[in-house]
């Protein structure tokens, strides 16, 4: 049986610039795709960003193209409260779906699993293709809220219901933008659920001659583990949303419970729970933040053993188990997203113990990359840097966690700026950095060319102090008590925060700024950057075996044998996992 | 010297957060209520925990990108390899957690565990976009029953109470602020007319969520006079940032003034 998906993967490349480069069954292809996707949604989510940033900080500042884009949203250039609601709607959604869930997972999951197995695709082409469509399609209908007339939804990347579940008498935004976005969502999840049943596929069957599970590059294995994440996940915000679609336009009420009066009117509704809405969307909702972090992790295992020339402590072996612990206990800590939500305080406690425990197997991989440092050789190539900047980045983070997971300090801080700063650094930036290394390391292998080394240097280091500026100033406003997905602050003792609100604006526009020397590096280097030899890491994984970029079939028809670990660096020297010779780290 | 530079930009960022935690650049206010001393401990505690695993990690980060930064030869693993690292995770990090679980538990149930106080002074809050309201019971000590489909704010029915056929609502007393007397212990309970809210108080200690459909109690001890801003937490609409309430916590004598100013006005 696996033989004949192997054969049936060996499709012929297509001809015609359509089914080429359009609607490609390539995994090369529908890797840059996904990557193109999210690179454009980063930089609208970012643009979001600041708009918001801008409206807090100095409310009275004019944006004229929020006016041109929004006439009812932002008269004048000035932002509407509600408007600003969507766009923090679209931010939390744009980033959380299309960037940070795409990106590390089906961008270069798609581009660098089947190479990295030794396989000439995925395992099934097509459904792979209709994966990345129906995420566009997705993409396609959040982005059209911005176009009709009430504007996106302004209800949260969460939809808690009713807000989300009652339609336009719950404010603008909540009528057809809403639809929009709940269809958007399930056509992601649509999407999601078939990414990962190839993913899993693929690592299971398709991997060449010799390449054992405990010779699997640690991206790899990352994709695998976040993929069985995704598939359970996914499946589960699926039906989540089709009920709130249902609530919305079938007039149930799964969400909605009786006796709601907007504008003195009863709804029709009754014997709905919008508590089942929040356990329903948070079982999806924590594993999301592992699924976001899960390839982050595999990403930065992988690229870190080639720039400190030598194999990450533990092996694969503790470095994986850790994640497929974290993968697991993902699923029981959802609860603690609601301490304060009028959930029983005993089930608190239940959702407490978990989430504090998760934190075991996030250390063990925090101590395996920082203690692999010791005795290695370290190089500063970008992607490197990206790596060292992931694990500062997630362990500050993580920090946070221990806060949120304990009820009694939640109760305090839930709701609070500090939230925001904790989940930007965990999840948010720590998977943007490992995002940038991978972009950085992959880059030569997807385009043939280098990107400029100073350019990403200096990206990295504006973005390392940039990230930190704006995100530790959030922490600290929140234990003031500043309350998050506020369009001003008209409390007393919000007020005095100002200054605060100031400089994490002016750091947010800095922050900013230095993503389009990114960008013009990405771009530049596409057409001028110098040609890439091959293997220009010295690394030893199977994308590095095959040119730059590689064949359509990967591999130009060979069958690679594999006869060692990924990690085989000692100093200069570096042994192919396909290279018959010696081992010579013993991996 | 990029890895001397990454060292001494992580120890400059964890030596700065440090010190703005430490010297509570911003702050939590100061805890008016008699079970928020047990959670501000518990922050206390979180922050020692926590703190230390931070600077702890990024100082081990920043010293080793400094030593190992661009060294040549052979290079070696950590002596005893990731058994130690394991066993120091589950260790260190295990006590911890079970730690914070478990004095975090007590101060978790101190508040929420413990049924109210009998004699409590029983409020009702209603929430709605975007605007709270309170209910007291009146000289009968007992709440009318609520109709929703009688809330109409146009003629100030905020509850949706029926005077004329309900007894009980006759003398019920609604206000926009809410005023409690000082060291009694207060039950509120919470209900939503329409999304969800939250009812928010810093100096209380206490945050809670309205759900609609639902009745959620709430209750506390104020120890000290004054007017503080209670301020809604979930997301319910585009009034949002601007829902608020005023709680006066006021002496006894003090707030039967005020009731009975707040029952003639009704």
């Amino acid at each position: 049986m696996a033989e004949t998906q192997v054969h049936a993967a060996h499709h012929a490349p297509s001809q015609g610039f359509i089914r080429k480069y359009v609607f490609s069954v390539d995994h090369k292809i529908i890797g840059i795709q996904y990557l193109t996707l999210s690179m454009v949604s980063a930089f609208i989510g970012m643009a979001l960003s600041w708009a918001m940033r801008i409206h807090l900080a100095y409310p009275d500042f004019r944006i004229p193209i929020l006016g041109w884009l929004s006439p009812n949203g932002a008269p004048n250039g000035l932002m509407t409260p509600e408007y600003y609601l969507s766009l923090m709607t679209m931010h939390g959604t744009i980033m959380a779906f299309f960037v940070l869930t795409a990106a590390p997972f089906a961008g270069f999951g798609n581009f660098v699993l089947p190479i990295q197995v030794g396989a000439a695709d995925m395992a099934f082409p097509r459904l792979n293709m209709s994966s990345f469509w129906v995420t566009f399609v997705g993409f396609l209908l959040a982005a059209a809220t911005f176009f009709i007339p009430d504007g996106p939804p302004l209800s949260g990347w969460t939809a808690y219901a009713p807000l989300s579940a009652v339609g336009s008498v719950a404010g603008p935004g909540q009528g057809l933008g809403q639809t929009l976005w709940v269809l958007s969502i399930a056509m992601f999840c649509v999407a999601s659920l078939m990414g990962a049943l190839n993913f899993i596929v693929t690592t299971l069957d398709m991997r060449t001659k010799g390449l054992t599970l405990s010779r699997l590059p640690l991206s790899t294995w990352a994709w695998f583990i976040d993929a069985w994440v995704s598939l359970l996940a996914f499946a589960v915000l699926l039906p989540c949303g089709l009920l709130l679609a249902l609530d919305r336009l079938g007039g149930t009420s799964f969400f909605i419970p009786g006796g709601l009066v907007f504008n003195d009117q009863l709804q029709p509704h009754s014997g709905g729970s919008p508590l089942l809405f929040q356990h329903l969307f948070w079982f999806f909702g924590h594993p999301e933040v592992y699924i976001i972090i899960l390839p982050a992790f595999g990403i930065v295992s992988h690229i870190f053993p080639t720039f400190i020339r030598k194999p990450l402590v533990g092996g694969w072996k503790v470095i994986t188990f850790a994640e497929i612990a974290v993968g697991t206990l993902s699923f029981v800590v959802w609860g603690h997203h609601m301490f304060v939500s009028g959930m029983s305080p005993f089930m608190a406690m239940v959702f407490s113990v978990p989430t504090l425990f998760i934190t075991i197997p996030s250390v063990i991989a925090v101590l395996v990359w920082v203690f692999s440092l010791y005795g290695a050789n370290i190089r500063f190539d970008t992607p490197m840097l990206y790596s060292l900047g992931f694990v500062s980045l997630f362990i500050t983070g993580g920090i946070g966690g221990f806060f949120l997971a304990q009820p009694s300090t939640d109760s305090y801080l839930h709701a609070t700026s500090f939230v925001v700063g904790h989940f930007h650094f965990t999840m948010g930036l720590s998977a943007i950095f490992a995002t940038f290394a991978g972009f950085y390391y992959w880059y030569p292998k997807i385009f043939g060319r280098t990107m400029n080394e100073k350019l990403g240097k200096l990206h990295f280091w504006l973005s390392f102090v940039g990230v930190y500026c704006v995100f530790i100033t959030l922490h600290l406003t929140g234990f003031a008590g500043s309350v998050r997905r506020y369009s001003a602050f008209v409390d007393d003792f919000m007020i005095p925060l100002m200054p605060a609100q100031r400089f994490m604006t002016i750091s947010a526009l800095l922050l900013g700024a230095a993503q389009f020397i990114f960008l013009f590096n990405a771009i530049w280097s596409r057409f001028k950057g110098p040609k890439s030899s091959d293997n220009p890491w010295g690394a030893t994984t199977l994308e590095w075996a095959t040119t730059s970029p590689p064949p359509f079939d990967n591999f130009g028809g060979r069958q690679l044998t594999v006869y060692h670990g990924p990690m085989e660096y000692d100093d200069e020297a570096s042994v192919m996992q396909t290279s018959p010779e010696a081992s010579i780290a013993g991996t | 010297m990029a890895g001397k530079v990454f060292a001494v930009v992580v120890v400059l960022v964890t030596l700065v957060t440090a010190y703005c935690v430490v010297t509570h650049v911003w702050w939590m206010p100061v805890d008016i209520s008699v079970h928020g001393p047990k959670i501000d401990h518990q922050i206390e505690e979180t922050i020692l925990v926590a703190g230390l695993l931070f600077i702890a990690g990024q100082i081990v980060l920043a010293s080793f990108v400094f030593r190992y930064g661009g060294a040549t030869g052979k290079p070696k693993q950590i002596p005893g390899g990731a058994k130690p690292l394991v066993i120091f995770a589950f260790v260190l990090v295990g006590t911890e957690v079970l730690a914070l679980s478990f004095i975090g538990s007590k101060a978790w149930g101190a508040v929420y565990f413990e049924a109210p106080d009998p004699s409590s002074l029983r409020i009702d809050v209603q929430a709605g976009q975007f605007a709270y309201y309170f209910r007291y019971s009146g000289p009968d000590g007992k709440f009318g029953p609520l109709h929703p489909e009688l809330i109409n704010e146009g003629n100030q029915n905020y509850f949706g109470l029926d005077p004329d056929h309900d007894p009980d609502a006759k003398d019920d007393i609604v206000t926009a602020e809410i005023g409690i007397p000082v060291n009694k212990p207060i039950l509120l309970t919470l209900h939503s007319k329409d999304v969800g809210h939250s009812f928010y108080v810093r100096e209380l200690r206490v945050q809670q969520d309205f759900v609609p459909g639902l009745s959620i109690p709430v209750h506390f001890t104020a120890i000290q006079t004054g007017r503080y801003e209670i301020v809604c937490t979930q997301l319910c609409g585009l009034g949002h940032y601007n829902m608020k309430a005023y709680l006066s916590v006021l002496s006894q004598s003090d707030f039967d003034d005020w009731l009975k100013k707040q029952a003639a006005m009704q």
